[in-house]
């Protein structure tokens, strides 16, 4: 109810103010001898922003101390000898019956007299205060109005300075993307930080042990977080889905550029740019119901121990997420090599396949190592499918049959369910998510560099 | 050297050419073929790949869809249903007063023993007496909360006999849908003989039947019920966050493209910011999810499991996509509509605004569904935010627990009774990507009907 | 006043090359094209034409942009197999070889038939790379020494050879506008073609570079038979000794370059000659 009709005197005022703006500037443009600068409307939106600033400020300040002062207004109420005798936790039970009776809910029980008379006062008080609160704004409001209506001349430039608010509030959203770096890069930073304080960064970033549990006996309580293993698993995992992925993406891609009709590619190419959105959890699911169990499959048969959730079937799964990605972003970039390459190349008979591979290909080159970069910064960054297939074991291996466990994998075993952040167990979330977070930096930045570059090329 | 010596010598060195050529002709025919086919076949095999994978989950998941129903008539016998009439609003009570009554008619009704009742009706047309412990074999948990809900919303039901649809156990389905292997021995079944023929006697009599299984839809997970667990409270949590999604966005993310496109001086700074969100944008998601957990929740201290953080993380994830696909759609607007407008005398704020941005609707359109459907399928970085946990309701507001469509086919798929949850899983993942590509396919259609009127 | 100078200065070209023009209806006919029509898709772009290319000359094509000249060059080698939905009809021969024969190897054809084109298009290799390609992928050289003979010599062919000989292993991209349209004739040349077909090989050069260009053309149609497509009739004057002009995909007249330039038969041809359309 409150909420409606302080949204219901915030419309009431701004339409107002629209109004007045409006209708002044007309009046003062027709009293004098010269042209308005800018149109009634933009004197309208002016004299809006005007009345919106106080009375947004005194609502802001209101929603962030008004519950502050309630609750305090709440203990004077309760006589003093009373709020002496009561532990905290029937004091709040107290507040929240005094709340209850002033709300007209009512308590269960015989309410004591105290709690009826402090529920009656704060009956009043809240609705005074909100009373004083709304009367404030809506005064502010008519001020900062009647302010806005004497400024408006013919001179008066409303459409700029309109055109300033408008452009402050731009400048903020872009803010908002920095400000998401910013805050990864701090919060990681942060928390890494104090995990450090609990374990030295040698021992994490060149343990070759992870076993990150209390041990119960003997010194080294905190465990050992060694970071290897699970880098490995990362490499190797990514590794085996590159190695899936490139020679199908890549493939595909050429083919689509340079073979495919047209029709051809109009239907492919969507079909494609849908594979690239389905959900890893997916392909995930379909790692750990078919792919794994087809795999042991096939060792079994040939006399290999797979195991159904390995890094094979991890890395194997996630190359067939990565296609799509792969062919999608060759495509564009084989199609940005300029046809008169390959007139060129044609036109000395060379064929199809020895203008692609010898001279197409090698102009694209950069572009497509960029697009590989890409790939492999979301290879180590894709969590699902290793969740659910790569069977979390952080054990360093080589064997990529055996299951084995990764930096993104560990991230969600170690922060699940966890937020109180208290340990070097939680911690450790953010030393891997840093980890991660610079490795894809690294790449992400190489390859947009070296994609920038190629693109300028042929620009 | 003579004019005529160097012609001779020039056709005859072209004979000698031509003859290198053809000789090497069918070899380079043949490598081109090759190469062409290895295209192709690398082509066929990604489709394929997707193909199983889309079979899998379908083959798997439609079973799932239609699920055994008992078609029972079961008779709120007084001598069961032992509780008073239910309390009345009003009548001299406060409203506080009301409330425990009511809470105490509802406790008097949980105390009730349904499954006779359940038991009672399957009697009547089987003939089979069974006992509690059989009708919780047979029938799904939920059952019982079934007939309560029923009777607390129309007490005048008592000593009536109505017609009731009530799920059968999961473990009974996976027996009616051969699930679980039939021929196991009887140690190793979940059910015992006695339930297993009753279960094959109802079944042919049509009391049990494969119905649609609408409850999917509309019943929240539950874990003592797995029959009955739908999709509802993990529905209403990714509809929460998608429109939170859509709500911020869009207009900052649409904000921040045409301030770098249009208003921010070209220097060393822009280009940093550019690099930036090209680095956002393909930043993995579980960063973002660690960004969730140590800033939203730890530092501003909101609650966590709720829509509301999951859907600022994927806020901030989709922002790059949006401002990327925004800015490059600005920058395919013509100059000549540009100079137009300047040349009419509109500001630049009224160029951009007026002129330029209405070009650009499909595209950004386009842009934020392709967002919003990356966003709706994404797991890691809720499962940070605590989105896993187990969520027995449909979340009223973004500020309360509730869980995702893709977090939920994650907990279904780590379900003990893999029997049954493959299955549900697979249903799970068929609605995700029903939804995905509804949104996908509106994408491209609006893209191609914008872009050819444009 | 442009084009009275540009005629004035024609005529003393055509003076100069009178000598040589007298002997081209000797010469052998190195390709000849008869009732060739081309289509993209429903429209026809080329109406029946019929023409005779004459050995070790230079047959130009002329006309106002548009009027099909470069696509008839394009199907002399077939590269207009590689535009989608583009149906050739009528017949072109090499050297008595049905060019469109399903059992006439296109790869073969080319390595027969060069080509130069509107923009320079060097490969993103070096130099020495970009000459070496034709070779390599035909295995016209045995040896390294082979190659590096075919590649020094076909820049001498193309005059290029002074210029560039100290940085063979430097990118072509990175030649001036005019080394690197020579670099693509060097090119064309490694193949050993019998025929070049050159597409407006000077439109993207400035004056100066033009000059050389023409130059060359000029020294290599005493080893090559050359077909130039351009859209400057000065160009068509001082390098061409036939030359046939082309308006609405018809062609309208060839003959000799100096009877086309200073008698033409149709109005048309007069009416382009003289400026008055294209």
């Amino acid at each position: 109810m409150n909420s409606l009709v302080v949204a219901a005197v915030l419309l009431v005022l701004l339409g107002l103010a629209y109004q007045v703006g409006w209708s002044r500037s007309r009046t003062v443009a027709v009293g004098a001898d010269r042209r308005l600068h800018s149109r009634p409307a933009y004197h309208g939106t002016l004299a809006a922003i005007w009345v919106l600033v106080p009375v947004a400020l005194v609502l802001g300040l209101w929603a962030l101390f008004g519950p502050g002062v309630t609750d305090s207004y709440i203990r004077s109420q309760i006589p003093a000898d009373v709020a002496a005798s009561l532990e905290p936790a029937q004091l709040n039970n107290a507040m929240a019956r005094i709340r209850s009776i002033a709300s007209g809910y009512g308590v269960l029980g015989e309410p004591q007299p105290f709690e009826n008379q402090a529920g009656q006062a704060l009956r009043q008080f809240q609705l005074i205060s909100f009373l004083i609160v709304i009367a404030a704004a809506a005064g502010l409001g008519v001020l900062a109005l009647f302010a806005a209506r004497r400024r408006i001349t013919p001179a008066l430039r409303a459409r700029n300075q309109v055109e300033a608010v408008v452009n402050a509030l731009l400048v903020a959203c872009s803010a908002v993307a920095i400000l998401t770096t910013i805050g990864i890069v701090v919060s990681l930073l942060f928390e890494a930080i104090r995990f450090f304080t609990f374990i030295s960064p040698v021992d994490f970033f060149f343990g070759t042990v992870w076993n990150p549990r209390f041990s119960t006996t003997g010194t080294g309580g905190e465990g050992d977080y060694g970071l290897i293993p699970l880098l490995w698993g990362t490499v190797m995992v990514a590794f085996i889905a590159m190695f899936v992925a490139v020679p199908v993406g890549l493939m595909s891609a050429i083919y689509l550029s340079q073979y495919a009709h047209p029709r051809l590619r109009s239907t492919v190419k969507p079909i494609i740019e849908v594979l690239a959105g389905i959900p890893t959890i997916v392909y995930g699911f379909f790692a750990l119901v078919t792919v794994g169990p087809f795999l042991s499959g096939i060792g079994n048969a040939v006399g290999l121990d797979i195991r159904a959730t390995s890094a094979a079937t991890a890395g194997l799964v996630m190359g067939i997420m990565i296609i799509p990605f792969i062919s999608s972003l060759s495509d564009d970039i084989l199609r940005q090599v300029p046809k008169s390459l390959r007139d060129g190349s044609l036109g000395l008979g060379a064929t199809r396949s020895e203008t692609i591979r010898k001279v197409i290909l090698p102009a694209a080159l950069p572009g497509i190592v960029g697009a590989f970069l890409l790939a492999i910064s979301r290879a180590i960054g894709e969590t699902m499918i290793v969740v659910l297939a790569a069977g979390n074991s952080p054990i360093l291996r080589l064997n990529p049959f055996e299951p084995t466990s990764t930096v993104t994998v560990t991230i969600v075993n170690q922060l699940t369910g966890d937020t109180d952040f208290a340990g070097p167990q939680s911690l450790v979330a953010f030393a891997l998510g840093l980890t991660l977070f610079a490795m894809t930096l690294v790449l992400n930045v190489a390859a947009l560099l070296i994609v920038r570059r190629f693109r300028e090329q042929y620009e | 050297m003579t004019d005529i010596n160097m012609q001779q010598t020039g056709s005859e060195a072209s004979r000698k050419r031509l003859e290198i050529i053809r000789a090497s002709l069918s070899r380079r025919h043949r490598a081109e073929a090759i190469f062409k086919g290895l295209g192709i076949a690398a082509i066929v095999l990604a489709l394929a790949l997707v193909g199983t994978l889309f079979w899998q989950v379908f083959s798997k998941g439609t079973p799932s869809l239609f699920q055994s129903t008992l078609h029972l008539d079961i008779t709120f016998d007084p001598e069961v249903v032992e509780v008073g009439p239910a309390p009345e609003a009003g009548s001299g009570l406060s409203p506080a007063e009301y409330e425990e009554a009511y809470l105490d008619w509802r406790r008097a009704l949980a105390l009730v023993n349904w499954n006779e009742l359940i038991a009672n009706a399957i009697r009547d047309v089987s003939g089979t007496e069974i006992d509690g412990g059989d009708v919780r074999a047979l029938v799904d948990n939920n059952a019982g909360l079934v007939l309560r809900s029923r009777f607390q919303d129309n007490p005048d039901l008592l000593g009536q006999t109505v017609p009731m649809d009530l799920l059968v156990s999961a473990n009974g389905d996976n027996w009616l849908k051969g699930t679980i292997d039939r021929d196991l021995p009887d140690e190793r079944q979940q059910l015992s003989a006695d339930t297993r023929n009753l279960l094959d006697e109802l079944r042919a009599d049509d009391v049990i039947t494969m119905d649609f299984a609408w409850h999917l839809f509309t019943n929240v997970d539950s874990r003592t019920a797995p029959a009955s667990a739908g999709l509802a409270g993990a529905f209403m949590g990714s509809l929460y966050m998608m429109l939170i999604v859509i709500v911020l966005a869009v207009p900052i993310g649409v904000a921040s493209a045409i301030y770098l496109e249009e208003f921010a001086p070209q220097n060393r700074i822009t280009d940093l910011i550019e690099v930036n969100i090209n680095n956002l944008a393909a930043v993995p998601s579980i960063v973002f999810g660690l960004l969730g957990a140590a800033v939203f929740i730890n530092y501003f201290h909101l609650p966590i499991s709720a829509p509301l953080v999951g859907g600022l993380v994927l806020t901030l994830m989709t922002l790059p996509t949006i401002i990327i696909a925004t800015r490059a759609a600005l920058k395919a607007v013509s100059p000549s509509l540009r100079q137009a407008a300047l040349g009419l005398g509109a500001s630049k704020t009224q160029m951009v605004f007026q002129h330029v941005l209405p070009v650009t609707f499909p595209s950004i359109l386009t842009a934020t569904i392709i967002g919003v459907a990356q966003a709706l399928g994404e797991t890691a970085p809720l499962l940070l935010i605590g989105m896993n946990a187990f969520v027995a309701s449909v979340p009223a507001s973004p500020l309360d627990q509730a869980t995702a469509l893709p977090v939920q086919v994650y907990l279904w798929q780590g379900n003990e009774n893999r029997n049954f949850f493959e299955a549900r899983t697979s249903a799970a993942i068929i609605v995700l990507l029903g939804l995905m590509l509804v949104l996908n396919a509106i994408a491209i259609f609006l893209r191609t009907r914008l872009e050819r009127r444009g | 006043m442009d084009m009275i100078a540009g005629r004035g200065n024609m005529a003393e070209q055509n003076t100069d090359k009178a000598a040589k023009v007298d002997t081209l209806s000797d010469r052998r006919v190195r390709v000849s094209t008869r009732d060739v029509c081309v289509f993209y898709g429903e429209k026809q772009a080329l109406y029946d034409v019929s023409i005779d290319v004459p050995d070790r000359a230079v047959t130009s094509f002329i006309g106002p942009s548009g009027c099909g000249k470069s696509t008839f060059l394009r199907c002399i080698n077939r590269m207009n197999d590689t535009i989608e939905g583009a149906r050739v009809t009528g017949k072109i021969d090499l050297d008595g070889d049905d060019v469109y024969d399903p059992s006439l190897d296109v790869v073969e054809l080319r390595s027969r038939i060069g080509m130069v084109f509107q923009k320079p298009n060097p490969f993103p290799k070096s130099v020495y790379e970009n000459i070496a390609y034709g070779p390599k992928i035909h295995g016209l050289a045995n040896s390294k020494s082979d190659l590096d003979e075919i590649v020094v010599s076909s820049l001498r062919k193309a005059g290029l050879f002074e210029e560039v000989k100290d940085r063979l292993h430097e990118p072509g991209t990175g030649l001036s506008g005019g080394q690197q349209q020579r670099l693509c004739i060097a090119r064309a040349i490694a193949v050993g073609p019998e025929v070049i077909l050159m597409d407006e090989p000077c439109s993207a050069l400035d004056p100066i570079a033009t000059a050389v260009i023409e130059e060359l053309i000029d020294e290599l149609r005493e080893n090559f038979t050359i077909v130039i497509v351009t859209h400057s009739m000065q160009q068509a004057a001082r390098v061409s000794q036939k030359t046939a002009f082309f308006h609405l995909g018809k062609l309208i007249e060839e003959g000799p370059t100096e009877q086309i330039f200073t008698n033409p038969v149709h109005k048309q041809t007069q009416d382009y000659i003289m400026g008055r359309i294209g």
